[in-house]
C-alpha cells in the first residue's frame, strides 16, 4: 500500500527555504537603500550649506549681484564690508584651465602609451608609479609647491614670489594626471581588440590605429577621464592654498599670485564666528562652488549624450 | 618554378609557428592557386586560423609569436626585411569571424582603407562617393544602406555588419582575400549570402576560406586543405578531397569522426 503510493507520487521540485527567501528580500533592501542613499546624502548636503548660507540674503552688506561679478573680497572690513567672489571665481577657473592645459595632453598621452605602445613589463611599472603619484596627500604637493616649486620658478623666470598662477597650475596638474591616466587607460582597454585588428589588416599603422579606431571609439571615457580631472582640479583646496599665494586678484599673467573658491573658505572660515555675515557668505561661497562643479558635469552629460546620439 | 609561382598567389615552405612554447603549425607547405576559392578545412584547434593570419602578418601584434619558414605571396617572401607590411595588407585583405566594422560611419568604414593610405584631399568628394556606391553594390549592400550611409556600422544587422568588413577591402583593390569563419556568426539566410556573395568575387580574388562546416566547403571551394594538429594533411581539389581522399586522417575526418 505504502510503496503503490510513493511510486504513484509525480515528482516534485524541492521548495525554497524560508530563511533563503527571507534573506533574498533583506539583501534587496539594503542594496536598494545603498542606492537611495545616495540622493539623500547629496540632498542633505546641499540643504545644510544652503541653511548655513541662507541668512546672508537678509543682510543690508549683501548684493547678489555683487556677490557675483565684484572682485573685491574684504568681507572683515570695519568701514565698508565687501563680498565680491569674482576675484576668487576667477582664481579657482584659471587654475583649473591652467592645470588642464597641462594635465590633458599629457594624461591622454600616456595612457595612450600605456595601453598601447608599451611592453607588458613596463606597463606593469608605470601603472604602479602612476598609483603612487595618485597616493601623495594634497598637502604634501602643497609643500612641494612652497618650496621647490616656487624656488624654480623664482630663479627661472625671476619672478618677486614665486607662489603664484604658474605654481598652483603646474601642481594641479600633476595632481590630476593619475586620475586621468588611470580612467583614460581603462577606457581604451575596453576598445575591442577586433577593432584594432580590422584596421591592423587594412594596413594602418600604429598610430592611425590610435587616432582614427581608438580615441573615436572610446570618446565617452576619455571625455570622463578628463572632466574627472576638472573635478579634481576646481575641488583641490590644500595643495592651491600653498601653492597659488593667496592673494585676492583677477590675475593678469601667469606669475600672478591668485586666490580660490576652496582655499578662500579653508583659509577663512576657522576665523568668521558662526553666524556672523562673513560666516553665512562663506557658505555661500560654498554653493557658489558646488553650482559651478555641478555646471561642468552637467555640460558634460549633454555633451556625452549628444556624442551618442550621433 | 617561376610558372608555378604565377600560378599561385600564395606558397608556403616548411612554415613553422610557435605561441611561446607551443607549436601551432608544424612544417606546413600549400600552394594557394590564384583566383580559386581554397577552403581550409579541419578539427577546432588544429591551426586554420593560425596559418591563415600568417598571409598578412597579423599574427606579429602579439610578442609571443615566433615564425619560421617561408611564405611567397605574389612572387615574394614577405618575410624579406623589404617588405612593407603596409603595401602587404593593402594586396591581401582579411575578414574576421566576429564582424568588425570599426564603430564610425558606414560610408567612413568603406572608406577607412583610402583614408589611412592617402592623405587628407587627396580624392574629390564625387570619387569617394563613387567608391562607396561601388564597393556596397559589389557587396549587395547599397539598396540596403545607400540612405543610411551616415549610421554608425556597428549597429546594423550582423549579416550586414560581415557584408561591410568585405565590402571595406575592395576599395584598396586587393589580390587576396583571407576570410575566417566569415559565416560563423551568421544565421541559415546570412550564410546563403555571404557564400553567394563569395562565388560572385571569385575569379577577380584569390580567396581563402577557413571554416569548419564542411558542407560550406564543399559548397563554395575549387580546392580544400585539410588540416590536423598544425599540420596540412591533404590539399586536393574539393571533390577529389571529399569523395576520394588519400589520407585515410581525412577520410576519418569527413565522414565525422572526430572534429
Ligand atoms: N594567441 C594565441 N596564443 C596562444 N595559443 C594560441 C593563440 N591562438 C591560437 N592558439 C593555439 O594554437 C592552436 C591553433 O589555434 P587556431 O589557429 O585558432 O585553430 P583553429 O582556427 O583551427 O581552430 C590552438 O591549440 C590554440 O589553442
Ligand atoms: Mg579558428
Amino acid at each position: 500500500m505504502n510503496d503503490m503510493s510513493e511510486s504513484d507520487r509525480l515528482p516534485t521540485l524541492p521548495k525554497r527555504s524560508v530563511v533563503s527567501m527571507a534573506g533574498e528580500k533583506l539583501l534587496e533592501f539594503i542594496i536598494r537603500l545603498s542606492g537611495i542613499s545616495a540622493i539623500v546624502f547629496v540632498l542633505a548636503i546641499f540643504f545644510f550649506i544652503f541653511r548655513e548660507a541662507a541668512p546672508i540674503f537678509f543682510s543690508e552688506n549683501f548684493n547678489l549681484v555683487k556677490f557675483l561679478f565684484n572682485a573685491e573680497w574684504y568681507p572683515t572690513s570695519v568701514t565698508n564690508v565687501r563680498y565680491g567672489t569674482l576675484a576668487l571665481t576667477v582664481g579657482s577657473i584659471s587654475v583649473t584651465l591652467l592645470a588642464m592645459s597641462i594635465a590633458v595632453p599629457f594624461g591622454l598621452g600616456s595612457a595612450v602609451y600605456i595601453s598601447e605602445f608599451c611592453s607588458p613589463r613596463l606597463k606593469e611599472a608605470l601603472k604602479i608609479i602612476i598609483e603612487l603619484l595618485a597616493a601623495i596627500p594634497s598637502v604634501v604637493w602643497g609643500f612641494i609647491g612652497l618650496t621647490v616649486m616656487s624656488r624654480t620658478i623664482i630663479s627661472l623666470t625671476g619672478a618677486p614670489v614665486g607662489v603664484n598662477l604658474l605654481n598652483g597650475g603646474l601642481i594641479l596638474a600633476l595632481m590630476s594626471v593619475p586620475i586621468i591616466v588611470s580612467i583614460a587607460e581603462d577606457a581604451l582597454k575596453a576598445v575591442p581588440d577586433s577593432y584594432r585588428e580590422a584596421a591592423l589588416a587594412l594596413g594602418a599603422t600604429n598610430w592611425q590605429v590610435v587616432y582614427r579606431v581608438l580615441l573615436p571609439s572610446a570618446k565617452n571615457g576619455l571625455l570622463a577621464a578628463v572632466l574627472l580631472g576638472i573635478g579634481r582640479s576646481v575641488g583641490e583646496t590644500m595643495a592651491v592654498l600653498m601653492a597659488t599665494g593667496h592673494a585676492v586678484q583677477i590675475p593678469h599673467g601667469l606669475l600672478d599670485s591668485v586666490r580660490t573658491l576652496t582655499a578662500n573658505i579653508a583659509a577663512e572660515l576657522g576665523e568668521a564666528s558662526a553666524s556672523s555675515d562673513h560666516y553665512h557668505v562663506l557658505f555661500l561661497t560654498g554653493v557658489l562652488l558646488f553650482i559651478l562643479t555641478f555646471a561642468v558635469n552637467l555640460t558634460a552629460d549633454f555633451v556625452i549624450r549628444g556624442i551618442r546620439r550621433k | 618554378m617561376a610558372a608555378e609561382q604565377k600560378q599561385n598567389s600564395i606558397q608556403t615552405r616548411n612554415l613553422n609557428l610557435w605561441y611561446g612554447e607551443f607549436q601551432a603549425l608544424k612544417s606546413v607547405s600549400v600552394d594557394v592557386k590564384n583566383g580559386l576559392i581554397t577552403a581550409l578545412i579541419g578539427p577546432s584547434g588544429c591551426g586554420k586560423t593560425t596559418l591563415l593570419r600568417c598571409f598578412n602578418r597579423i599574427n606579429e601584434r602579439f610578442p609571443y609569436v615566433r615564425t619560421q619558414g617561408e611564405i611567397v605571396i605574389l612572387g615574394k617572401n614577405i618575410y624579406d626585411p623589404d617588405v612593407s607590411l603596409i603595401e602587404l595588407r593593402k594586396s591581401v585583405g582579411m575578414v574576421f569571424q566576429r564582424p568588425n566594422p570599426i564603430p564610425i560611419s558606414v560610408y567612413e568604414n568603406v572608406l577607412f582603407g583610402l583614408r589611412i593610405h592617402h592623405r587628407l584631399g587627396h580624392f574629390k568628394k564625387a570619387y569617394l562617393e563613387e567608391i562607396v556606391e561601388k564597393s556596397l553594390t559589389e557587396v549587395g549592400l547599397w539598396k540596403d544602406l545607400r540612405d543610411r550611409l551616415k549610421v554608425k556600422a556597428t549597429t546594423l544587422q550582423l549579416e550586414q555588419q560581415q557584408k561591410l568588413c568585405i565590402a571595406r577591402l575592395l576599395p584598396l583593390k586587393p589580390e587576396i582575400i583571407l576570410m575566417d569563419e566569415p559565416c560563423s556568426a551568421l544565421d541559415v539566410e546570412g550564410t546563403r549570402s555571404i557564400e553567394d556573395l563569395m562565388y560572385k568575387l571569385r575569379g577577380r580574388y584569390t580567396i581563402v576560406i577557413v571554416t569548419h562546416n564542411m558542407a560550406q566547403a564543399r559548397r563554395v571551394s575549387d580546392e580544400c586543405i585539410f588540416m590536423l594538429l598544425g599540420e596540412k594533411i591533404e590539399h586536393s581539389r574539393t571533390e577529389d578531397l571529399f569523395l576520394k581522399p588519400q589520407n585515410p586522417k581525412t577520410g576519418e575526418y569527413i565522414e565525422g569522426r572526430y572534429g
